[in-house]
């Protein structure tokens, strides 16, 4: 890509910076601190060794959770949507639990484990579970029947099958699935934080304002989280480029 | 494979494959559709058959079922007089050239079904018909970067490198644009020709069937059955301006036209 093409997104993210501070020193009321605060709270968390604590504390959370998630959703999605009758068994379950937000699980996780790390990997592993499983059961009803059909002919086990052709035909939409995932988890990490920890990025923003109206500090935690959020997601989208896994993303 | 089928040969011996009597219904919705109806067939060791018919007139149903994807209404398959009760790696079924797995490379495609041999065996097998189908230096792509004429020639590698004594190929070159279509039926009888498998080979297209294949079995429209066998006596490489073969061309077309008529 032509460098210049490359630099345009980080061009416009500093003309709005320019304009945020600009708006900020003219504005008579004090809504919102400007960029030039955000960065010195940044700092100010960088030097009492914060920043680092906070940011360890919250992707712990989240790979906990969302590990979990996929090494339970995974499997249990691909078998239950292999199996007609277990679909059918399972699926009105998995509906009723989706559209319940992980935060209305806040207080039945704080009275099992307590306020602390249990309780928000336990969120996090909710939020993520239920898309999971639903992502991994439409993936493996989706595999074209050549495939299994192929396989069956060249004398496949069952379980070689699935290992062998159910599985690397199902890795894009997994993937996929997976990257939607981790932004939820994301999601669910700062809400989780806020109630039921005393670490990590969501426990900044409400200590922030609890304790004295540090905004600058409450925005310092939103650009953290967005700019986290963005890492993980490439490194997501990064795998989505590994050439045996790409392979529906190229077909013609 | 079992002693018994060739010391007490059952009726309709001496064939490779034998349909008898297969007929065919799916129920959707309470509606029974009658697709295949008593048809019969046999097909020798080696032989090179074509199966000919209109769109949708259930011959892709009769090879599924010849292959053991599909088990007859009533009727049954026998091959090495042995009623087929399911796909067997002996006999490999080649889709059209989507039945490539995109996620592996060409070496990886053509070695799926050689689990059971050890390594060097099986890469020896691999360059052998990676050789054979013309796709030497594309050892390493992924079937997204190569043609739909190479994707069906490793299709037919992935079968042929298993050893099958049979191919069932169900119009195998139809998605192909006609100037690679004709080079495929070149190539496949080159190699039908080197390894000489039985090839049961399911077509829409007139000129392909009289082309490539030893008979041809022309089928009726649905509920199907065979109306007419008809056997292509012109030695290979054909020459498809002869008087025979449009003799032969016309006497098919006939057949397919007087089916329409009705």
């Amino acid at each position: 890509m032509n460098p210049l093409v490359r630099l345009r997104p980080i061009a416009f993210i500093a003309v709005l910076l320019v304009g945020w501070q600009v708006a900020v020193s003219l504005s008579a009321v004090h809504i919102l601190p400007g960029p030039s605060e955000v960065v010195g709270g940044i700092v100010d968390l960088v030097r009492h060794g914060l920043l680092l604590k906070y940011m360890v504390a919250s992707l712990f959370r989240v790979t906990w959770g969302f590990v979990l998630a996929a090494v339970l959703a995974i499997p249990i999605g691909l078998t239950v949507g292999w199996y007609r009758r277990a679909e059918m068994a399972f699926n009105p379950l998995v509906q009723i639990f989706r559209p319940i937000s992980p935060l209305a699980w806040i207080p039945i996780a704080i009275l099992w484990f307590g306020v602390g790390d249990l309780a928000s990997i336990f969120l996090i592993f909710l939020g993520c579970f239920f898309p999971l499983v639903l992502t991994a059961m439409n993936a493996v009803q989706s595999v074209p029947a050549v495939y299994v059909n192929a396989a069956r002919n060249f004398g496949l086990s069952p379980a070689a099958v699935i290992y062998r052709v159910v599985y690397p035909s199902v890795v894009p939409q997994l993937l996929v699935g997976l990257r939607i995932t981790l932004g939820v988890a994301w999601l669910v990490v700062v809400a989780a934080e806020m109630i039921a920890v005393n670490s990590g990025l969501g426990f900044l923003i409400v200590d922030a304002r609890n304790a004295g109206n540090r905004y600058d500090l409450v925005v310092a935690g939103m650009v953290i989280i967005g700019l986290i959020g963005l890492v993980l997601d490439l490194g997501m989208r990064s795998l989505e480029k590994v050439k045996s896994f790409r392979w529906s993303y190229s077909e013609d | 494979m079992s002693v018994s089928g060739s010391v007490i040969p059952s009726p309709g011996t001496g064939a490779k494959l034998s349909a008898e009597h297969i007929s065919m219904a799916f129920s959707r919705d309470g509606n029974t559709t009658n697709v295949l109806r008593d048809v019969n067939l046999e097909v020798g060791h080696g032989e090179f058959v074509c199966i000919l018919g209109p769109s949708g007139c259930g011959k892709s149903t009769l090879l599924n079922t010849m292959a053991g994807f599909l088990s007859p209404s009533s009727g049954a398959i026998k091959i090495d007089g042995e009623v087929v009760r399911g796909p067997d790696p002996r006999r490999i079924f080649v889709f059209q050239e989507r039945g490539v797995f995109p996620w592996l490379t060409v070496e990886g495609n053509i070695g799926f079904g050689l689990f059971k041999l050890s390594r060097s065996e099986r890469d020896q097998r691999i360059a052998h018909y990676v050789k054979l189908v013309g796709l030497e230096g594309f050892e390493k792509s992924y079937p997204s970067e190569l043609s739909g004429g190479m994707k069906q020639r490793l299709e037919v590698a992935r079968a042929l490198a298993v050893n099958p004594d049979m191919l069932f190929l169900d119009e195998p070159f139809g998605a192909l644009d006609s100037i690679t279509r004709l080079t495929m039926r070149r190539e496949l009888l080159r190699i039908w020709e080197a390894e000489r498998n039985t090839i049961i080979f399911v077509t829409h297209d007139i000129d392909e069937a009289v082309q490539l294949a030893d008979r041809v079995a022309v089928m009726s429209d649905r509920p199907a059955t065979i109306q007419q066998i008809v056997t292509i006596d012109i030695p290979h490489p054909r020459d498809i301006g002869s008087f025979r073969y449009l003799d032969l061309r016309h006497g098919i077309f006939d057949q397919l036209g007087l089916a329409h008529k009705v």
